[in-house]
């Protein structure tokens, strides 16, 4: 269908599919929120909740419509235009993230091939890496605007944390860019696909990623810009209703993406291991369908680790903090670069 | 430390198959309206004023029970039995208005102690909770027993194990 010199398909089913993933993850990001207090209880012999509707399934609906029904507070010496951009801008970044990410194989309907990945960008990790540097600032400018000490202090420390730590994390993904030789995300999976997944070869790569991604995420270990008991929630401290909402919101959907970022680089995204899924005669259709259960069921086995780690260890205290990434993570990924670089060299000869 | 418990890995994944073990423990929760749990032989709950076997209130107001509170929780007032009302009250003398305020009791069971009539004793059912003060202000209706013949079942119940089982 052109009009205009514009196919409109093409844009139907990008709208569509941005609107599926936004959806997509804002209820993946409510039932973390569920899962978080199911999986603490449990971790603590307790039950979590239980009330609302079988199991409490209905328990994050509950908890969404309490905060839409929350008195909006604006603190008066707050700078007004900044404090509501904050948590917006916190959410849009969450959001941007999933762009690149390639669901699954590409569908087809009507004859036509429907990559089931919004853009399939040439330099698809480093967009990623754009946009998460970007979400400091909505930590920032909201801990900032609240004209708060214990805001203000919180989002100084959640900007050099994510500083500190998104070096790292560059430089353990130089080391998997030069296993690919690309930075195009749907190149990336295709790589593991035929070759094995990243994890085999980048092990230590992968487990600097893992532990920047919880800083990038503010997960405990890393949550010191909401140290609960020293900050008294940092950068969100006054913030009340939909927009405390949308912050607490956005670390789950943070959460989310950045499980299923690391299910693509380092785990073969949606690839089923052991089996050569394209063999078995299927419909494209529904072989689409088990990739992206696949890159879900992997997801969710990040997020369970995430949920997992945040009961299990304590925070580090602020210069333990920057001695592990400045003296340990960075050293370890440069070694990590300069071995990949000397194995690979080696191999070619 | 040595460099390998410097890494602090082995350590942090010991702690993280800790707290997965607890993932299969049995829960301690007790899910309390559905389910309740069971209080010792001796605990100390909700007053109760009792009747005797012909379903007449047991108090004379003699104001024992008041005196004997430390919480100074009970409030009574006396009034003579009339001609006619001697399937209502044993005594000649009842208690007219009989209040125990729930907020300022605290359980001790002095109350039950003191009565020389055998007329208050203390439950097995804990105060429950209410909306107002006035609420946790007990009448005398709130607190007598229900009229064994009228009411046998719910006189029983009422009872439970705690009151003494005397008949004179």
């Amino acid at each position: 269908m052109y009009l205009l010199m514009i196919d409109w398909w093409f844009i139907l089913e990008k709208f569509l599919l941005v609107g599926f993933v936004v959806t997509f993850s804002l209820l993946i990001a409510m039932y973390t929120t569920y899962a978080e207090r199911k999986i603490a209880a449990f971790l603590q012999d307790r039950r979590g909740p239980n009330r609302a509707g079988p199991f409490g399934i209905l328990q994050p609906l509950a908890d969404g419509g309490k905060l839409f029904f929350k008195e909006e507070i604006i603190p008066l010496a707050s700078s007004k235009f900044l404090f509501v951009l904050g948590p917006s801008l916190a959410m849009l970044t969450a959001m941007l993230t999933s762009a690149v990410i390639p669901w699954s194989t590409p569908l087809q309907i009507g004859g036509r091939d429907v990559p089931l990945q919004i853009a399939d960008l040439n330099i698809g990790i480093l967009y990623v890496f754009g946009v998460v540097s970007l979400g400091v600032y909505g930590i920032m400018i909201g801990g900032w605007a609240s004209n708060n000490k214990f805001s203000l202090l919180a989002a100084v420390r959640g900007a050099s944390q994510m500083i500190s730590y998104e070096l790292s994390m560059g430089l353990a993904l130089i080391a998997l860019l030069m296993l690919t030789g690309s930075l195009q995300m749907s190149v990336i999976v295709q790589n593991q696909i035929v070759h094995g997944w990243h994890v085999i070869y980048q092990p230590l790569g992968f487990l600097i990623f893992f532990i920047c991604a919880l800083a990038e995420c503010n997960r405990t270990p890393f949550d010191l810009p909401e140290a609960e008991n020293e900050l008294n929630f940092g950068y969100h401290q006054e913030y009340s209703s939909m927009k405390l909402g949308l912050y607490l919101f956005a670390e789950y959907v943070n959460m989310f993406i950045s499980g299923t970022v690391m299910a693509t680089l380092f785990f073969g995204g949606y690839d089923i291991p052991f089996v050569n899924e394209a063999s078995w005669g299927l419909s494209p259709n529904l072989l689409a369908f088990i990739g992206f259960v696949v890159l879900l069921a992997k997801a969710f086995f990040f997020l369970f680790v995430f949920i997992w780690i945040r009961w299990t260890i304590p925070r580090f205290r602020y210069d333990q903090l920057m001695n592990l990434g400045w003296k340990k993570l960075i050293p370890l990924a440069l070694v990590n670069m300069v071995a990949t670089a000397i194995v690979m060299l080696l191999r070619n000869r | 430390m040595n460099a390998w418990e410097k890494l602090y890995l082995p350590a942090v994944l010991k702690g993280m198959f800790i707290t997965l073990s607890h993932l299969f423990k049995k829960k301690a929760t007790i899910q309390y309206p559905e389910q309740k749990r069971s209080f010792p032989k001796v605990f100390r709950g909700l007053q109760v004023l009792n009747r005797d076997e012909e379903g007449r209130e047991r108090c004379t107001a003699c104001g024992l029970c008041a005196v004997a509170c430390p919480a100074e929780a009970i409030t009574m007032e006396a009034a003579e039995r009339q001609p006619g009302e001697e399937h209502l009250y044993r005594e000649e003398k009842y208690a007219a208005k009989y209040e125990i305020n729930m907020l300022r009791c605290i359980f001790c069971g002095f109350c039950e102690e003191a009565c020389p009539k055998d007329a208050i004793y203390l439950s097995e059912t804990v105060t429950p909770a209410n909306y107002s003060r006035a609420g946790f202000i007990y009448k005398k209706e709130d607190l007598l027993i229900p009229d064994p013949t009228k009411d046998p079942e719910g006189y029983q119940k009422a009872l439970g194990h705690r009151a003494k089982k005397i008949n004179n």
